[in-house]
């Protein structure tokens, strides 16, 4: 920077990351159509190293700035709204998977006018067996992480801030760890990924909230990680605070889940 | 564009040619990236269209032949008809346009340039993710071009399934071609959610002191709309397109009846994308075009919180009218009759911008120079393609038009003439204060007149080929619509030698042009923060912000 600013926003200096990171894109999800189409699964595991090495990379760049005070007040509130913005984006994405559900729970193709289409048999789930523990486990693990955060912002409790985060962190493995036991279940009675509306909408509105539960399990993790190293302070931490918004974000979306797709879903099974 | 710009402040820039270009986190820098792409992209997709018009010029099919596509037609040996190359191309310009050419030189291009100088910002919020915005939209434009190139359906290059990619079709495309596409607009999603959170960031964030938001000009507010618009409708498409990757290579049925799915569900999910996407490419120009008028009207702009509400209203009302491109795939009554309505009401914000604009240059004194001409073109063709486009949201009368030229014409109008008036005039506005050096004004007023010409010859016939009832997407027609085709590609033939001429008009500038000397070129009614900085202006502005009577002008607002 060759003049002085006067100013507490954040200019930063040009970075290798962004190209690197599109370039592991393409290479990644050129891969994929080539693994999708059976010639070799090693291009798109190349794009994923690059693109999450990216993230590995660019992100310890935002701490270390973040350390060493880029992150006046005006940035962090920028932050914020970044972060915000981003998980809007996200409950728009899942709005495609449940008006995808909601169509075919209202009006079934088995009823349309001609239609030779007939449901199939499909081995019944209990919502108010293990999706119910799981909606426990989830919802729980979110008020270990809200703990964790008055920990923090209150009495700037330390201890209560690592235990809280590493209860959620645990519970949200359990949650992980049950929903595959399930889809395993599922899948051993007769269950099949794909082949019917059911399973299609099922697997893809489960299976992207799994995603986003492994995603918010390692972004937590990363958050725990950097409170035993010290990081965050009653006034700053804006970094926890992202992923606590985005652990409540992804209950939400269980809580839409559990009573859409699993109650009134195979309430008709 | 890049060594013009060098010039103007190379005492203070250090930075290597890739540092500056490939690891930019200048907002002004990776607006000009975004321009040069955009036009690039902007060229294959021309020369795209031109091919097309060639072919239906005479009927029967004289280029596009199985035995290899030829250039100087008839008379060499047999043709058969390749309806996939036809296909293809339709598709590609599609996509191209839509999603690699229009919102990257709009949003990305005049939004990252202008819109935080606008405000007084120094950079934008988040200028390291902003370099990836352009960088994703390279490799989204990459993986669209691969997928042209890779072995696709009827056992030839490319995916032909246009560019709404609705099924059974798309799902039924073999080869890799399909699923690249896919991939295409799944990455150019995601760098245009990441510009618009960038975007609204910057806007809620980082206005210059004493800038409350009805202070803010209108280019930004422009920007900001749009930004709302791509957050919340790309998602959607996002998953509607993963939807199809899943039905086309893992056996789902979202979309196959035999399996319970629908096909008429992807094409909801697909447009209430694809509506607010009409607005994302067209709402930018509204603000560009606001303040060419307002500076060669010498008159503040007319009305401005109203023209802001404008843009605001049409935001929401472009979520809730989707199912007006769909009136004949069965709907209920009550639907049709619901989005008709809803479709009609736009009108009215819309026409609350239309006439602010004339009402800008009542009584001022108004000066054609280039900007203004393509500003005043815009003007009368939007006007034109809105007004058949109520004609269009009428169920019963789109019984008729639907899926002939006339709806060809009529989006064209909007697009095509609307958004593309709007990025030549906000390139001649702005040309001076990004590169330093002036366009020939003689050069850019012949390019107008041509481009003028050149689109109302191809697009205004097709209306009337649309009422005679010819369908759109085919590759050939009957005798009885030849002579308006004829007429039609004679005009896409001008308009591309005018969109050479303005390659010509932007490489003469930058090596022979004048260099601009003066912060503002135009007159005092450009009195937006861009013009109190040089030309070009140097690589970090605002270091010290901006005072309020930099921006505040008493006849501002």
């Amino acid at each position: 920077m060759a003049h002085a600013k006067n100013h507490d926003y954040h200019i930063l200096s040009p970075s290798i990351w962004p190209l690197f990171g599109a370039v592991g894109g393409f290479v990644m999800l050129f891969g994929a159509v080539l693994w999708m189409h059976d010639v070799t699964p090693f291009m798109f595991l190349i794009g994923l190293a690059m693109v999450l090495y990216t993230m590995y990379a660019w992100w310890s760049e935002v701490v270390a700035e973040s350390r060493v005070g880029d992150h006046t007040p005006v940035v962090r509130i920028g932050l914020r709204y970044g972060f915000m913005l981003f998980i809007m984006s996200e409950v728009m994405f899942f709005f495609a998977w449940f008006w995808s559900f909601f169509k075919h729970a209202i009006y079934p193709m088995n009823e349309y006018f001609g239609t030779e289409y007939v449901k199939p048999e499909i081995f019944p789930v209990d919502p108010f067996h293990l999706p119910l523990i799981n909606t426990v486990v989830l919802l729980l693990s979110g008020c270990a992480v809200t703990w964790a955060h008055h920990a923090l912002v209150h009495d700037n409790d330390r201890k209560a801030l690592v235990q809280g985060l590493a209860i959620s962190i645990v519970l949200g493995v359990a949650f992980t760890g049950l929903q595959a036991y399930e889809y395993a279940h599922l899948l051993h009675s007769g269950w099949e990924f794909g082949g019917d509306e059911f399973y299609s909408n099922f697997f893809m509105a489960t299976g992207f909230h799994g995603a986003h539960v492994i995603i918010g399990t390692i972004f937590l993790t990363v958050c725990l990680i950097r409170a035993m190293k010290g990081d965050f302070t009653p006034e700053k931490h804006v970094g926890f605070e992202a992923a606590a918004w985005y652990w409540h974000f992804v209950d939400v979306v269980w809580l839409f889940l559990f009573f859409a797709v699993y109650i009134w879903g195979t309430a008709g099974l | 564009m890049a060594d013009a710009a060098i010039h103007g402040h190379e005492h203070e820039d250090q930075r290597g040619f890739f540092t500056r270009w490939f690891m930019s986190t200048n907002h002004k820098d990776i607006g000009l990236l975004y321009l040069i792409f955009s036009a690039l992209a902007g060229l294959i997709s021309v020369t795209f269209t031109v091919f097309m018009r060639l072919e239906l010029m005479e009927p029967g099919v004289q280029y596009m032949c199985l035995e290899g596509f030829r250039l100087f037609g008839a008379g060499a040996g047999e043709c058969t008809p390749n309806g996939h190359l036809w296909n293809v191309l339709i598709t590609y310009h599609g996509v191209l346009m839509m999603f690699f050419v229009v919102i990257p030189a709009l949003f990305g291009g005049f939004g990252n340039y202008f819109m935080p100088l606008q405000i007084g910002a120094p950079d934008m919020a988040f200028p390291r993710m902003n370099n990836l915005s352009f960088w994703l939209y390279v490799a989204g434009t990459s993986l669209g071009v691969a997928s042209m190139l890779t072995p696709g359906g009827n056992d030839q290059l490319g995916s032909g399934v246009g560019w709404v990619l609705y099924p059974p079709l798309s799902v039924n495309e073999g080869g890799m071609s399909m699923d690249l596409a896919i991939f295409a607009v799944h990455v150019s999603g995601a760098s245009s959610i990441l510009g618009a959170i960038n975007m609204i960031t910057t806007f809620l964030n980082m206005r210059a002191p004493g800038m409350t938001l009805f202070k803010v000009p209108l280019f930004a507010w422009s920007i900001f709309v749009t930004s709302w618009l791509i957050l919340l409708s790309l998602p959607v498409l996002a998953g509607a397109i993963t939807m199809l990757l899943m039905d086309r290579n893992f056996g789902f049925t979202f979309f196959d009846p035999a399996g319970g799915g629908d096909p008429i569900l992807y094409q909801h999910i697909l447009w209430f994308f694809g509506h607010p996407e009409v607005y994302i490419v067209i709402l930018p120009g509204f603000g560009l075009v606001s303040h060419v008028i307002a500076t060669f009207s010498r008159k503040p702009i007319f009305g401005y919180l109203p023209m802001v509400w404008a843009l605001i209203a049409i935001g929401v009302l472009g979520f809730v009218v989707w199912a007006h491109h769909m009136y004949t795939v069965g709907m209920s009554l009550n639907q049709q009759a619901y989005f008709m309505l809803a479709t009609m009401v736009i009108a009215v914000p819309t026409g609350v911008k239309i006439f602010s604009w004339i009402a800008t240059m009542w009584g001022g004194s108004v000066e054609f120079k280039a900007p203004m001409l393509f500003a005043f073109g815009f003007l009368i063709l939007f006007t034109i393609g809105g007004v058949t486009g109520i004609v269009l949201s009428q169920a019963g009368v789109d019984r008729a038009y639907h899926d002939t030229y006339y709806v060809v014409a009529h989006f064209h109008y909007t697009m095509s003439m609307g958004a593309a008036f709007t990025i030549f005039a906000g390139m001649y506005f702005y040309f001076g204060k990004m590169t330093g050096r002036q366009y020939s004004e003689p050069l850019a007023k012949l390019h107008f007149w041509m481009f003028f010409i050149g689109v109302n010859l191809t697009f205004f016939p097709q209306h009337f080929l649309g009422r005679q009832g010819m369908p759109r997407r085919y590759i050939d027609y009957p005798e009885a619509f030849a002579y308006w085709n004829k007429i039609s590609s004679y005009g896409a033939l001008l308009s591309f030698a005018s969109f050479l001429l303005f390659f010509g008009i932007v490489i003469y500038a930058l090596l022979k042009g004048r260099r601009v000397t003066e912060n503002n070129y135009w007159n005092e009614y450009a009195d937006t923060l861009e013009w109190t900085l040089p030309s070009p202006p140097p690589e970090h502005t605002f270091e010290q912000l901006p005072k309020r009577e930099d921006w505040d002008k008493g006849h501002a607002h």
